[in-house]
């Protein structure tokens, strides 16, 4: 897809930095930080409210998505989300990094791979959900803020996931 | 006192989200320069032989804790305006233990999982579309599961109420618990690879 190798990753400590004066932007010019989980939850809202209103209004997990006189895709989030893939794409391009590829350990099959992607993505679903948002929305942005229930969050998906990095060393090493 | 712009009213809703896109924009690109569209780098901070999540994480919520902090010092940010998601304990910290399973198992969160689509990777696309069927189901299931999705409700809680230091005092105590994480992930990567290479 691209025939210059890769360029090697910034230093982190530099795009941490960029990471960081991002985030404060939006602090400083929206009074909110950065999220990506809720732009899902407003998008099967989107799509459940096309085909099944009523279903939607009976339930609060979705009716709490809902904009009065336009569409629940219409939120701050979700143009935010797209942002993002247009940012990664346009980073990604200028280093010469997008490839077409599944991301994996030498000692796994591409298809148990992505079925173990699949219940990843699944339980981060639903910690999200639970969590009132993720890595972004709540370790990041409730970070930065001192927000006790974010730290609480952050420090959990820490212990989560070195908890469990055992039984899942085959697919990574 | 003139900041956040848009609670003071400088614009509306519609140039928001412009900000938004902008934003997202600002946060994908360096999500991506730091490697985070690739799952293995991603995964390998639980196995300490790259620790650049724990670096790009804190290193990022340090930089903006800090410009927050000092713009509301010196009277430019009114921090009480800047929204804070309300802290729920209970289900915040069974939602991270969750959410923590599902970065080892899967690779990606759901902001690294966009741009890991982003720049081609199918795995993450998959893992994308494993977060809706989450957020679906949960969804779903919101009526059986909203008592303890609502539980020790504790409204908008900062660790300066909770510990009752005040504000300053513990961002400088962040910077401290980083610049010693830094020094600390530094050495145990040198540590890893220096292992490795016995190994082989």
């Amino acid at each position: 897809m691209d025939a210059k190798p890769a360029q090697p990753y910034w230093n982190p400590y530099v795009a941490g930095i960029g990471l960081g004066l991002v985030l404060l932007a939006s602090f400083v010019i929206m009074g909110r930080g950065l999220g990506a989980s809720g732009a899902v939850a407003s998008t099967i809202t989107a799509g459940l409210n096309a085909v099944a209103p009523a279903h939607v209004a009976g339930n609060p997990a979705f009716a709490e998505y809902l904009k009065e006189g336009t569409s629940p895709l219409k939120d701050w989030l979700v143009f935010e989300v797209l942002g993002v893939f247009v940012g990664g794409f346009l980073s990604g391009m200028l280093a010469h990094r997008v490839t077409k590829t599944v991301e994996k350990g030498p000692n796994i099959t591409v298809s148990r791979r992505l079925v173990f992607a699949f219940i990843g993505g699944v339980l981060m679903g639903v910690g999200a959900k639970l969590a009132r948002g993720c890595t972004s929305g709540q370790a990041l942005t409730g970070g930065a803020l001192l927000n006790a229930g974010s730290w609480a969050f952050m420090l959990m998906v820490f212990a989560g996931a070195y908890g469990f990095a055992y039984f899942m060393r085959r697919q990574w090493q | 006192m003139m900041a956040p712009f848009f609670k003071f009213g400088l614009f509306g809703e519609n140039i928001g989200l412009v900000v938004a896109f902008l934003v997202g924009i600002g946060f994908g690109f360096f999500l991506e320069r730091a490697g985070f569209n690739s799952a293995r780098k991603l995964a390998a901070q639980f196995y300490f032989t790259d620790l650049t999540v724990f670096k790009v994480m804190f290193t990022a919520i340090v930089t903006a804790m800090l410009g927050v902090y000092w713009l509301s010092v010196l009277g430019v940010v009114d921090l009480s305006l800047v929204y804070l998601t309300p802290t729920f304990l209970v289900p915040q910290i069974v939602g991270g233990l969750v959410l923590g399973v599902g970065f080892v198992v899967g690779g990606y969160c759901p902001g690294t999982a966009c741009v890991g689509i982003a720049t081609g990777r199918i795995d993450a696309f998959v893992l994308f579309v494993g977060i809706f069927a989450g957020v679906w189901g949960f969804s779903e299931l919101y009526p059986l599961v909203s008592g303890f999705y609502n539980a020790t409700d504790m409204g908008q809680l900062t660790l300066p109420q909770v510990t009752g230091l005040p504000y300053g005092l513990l961002v400088f105590v962040v910077v401290l618990m980083a610049l010693g994480g830094f020094y600390g992930a530094e050495w145990v990567e040198k540590k890893m690879a220096a292992g490795k290479k016995a190994e082989a």
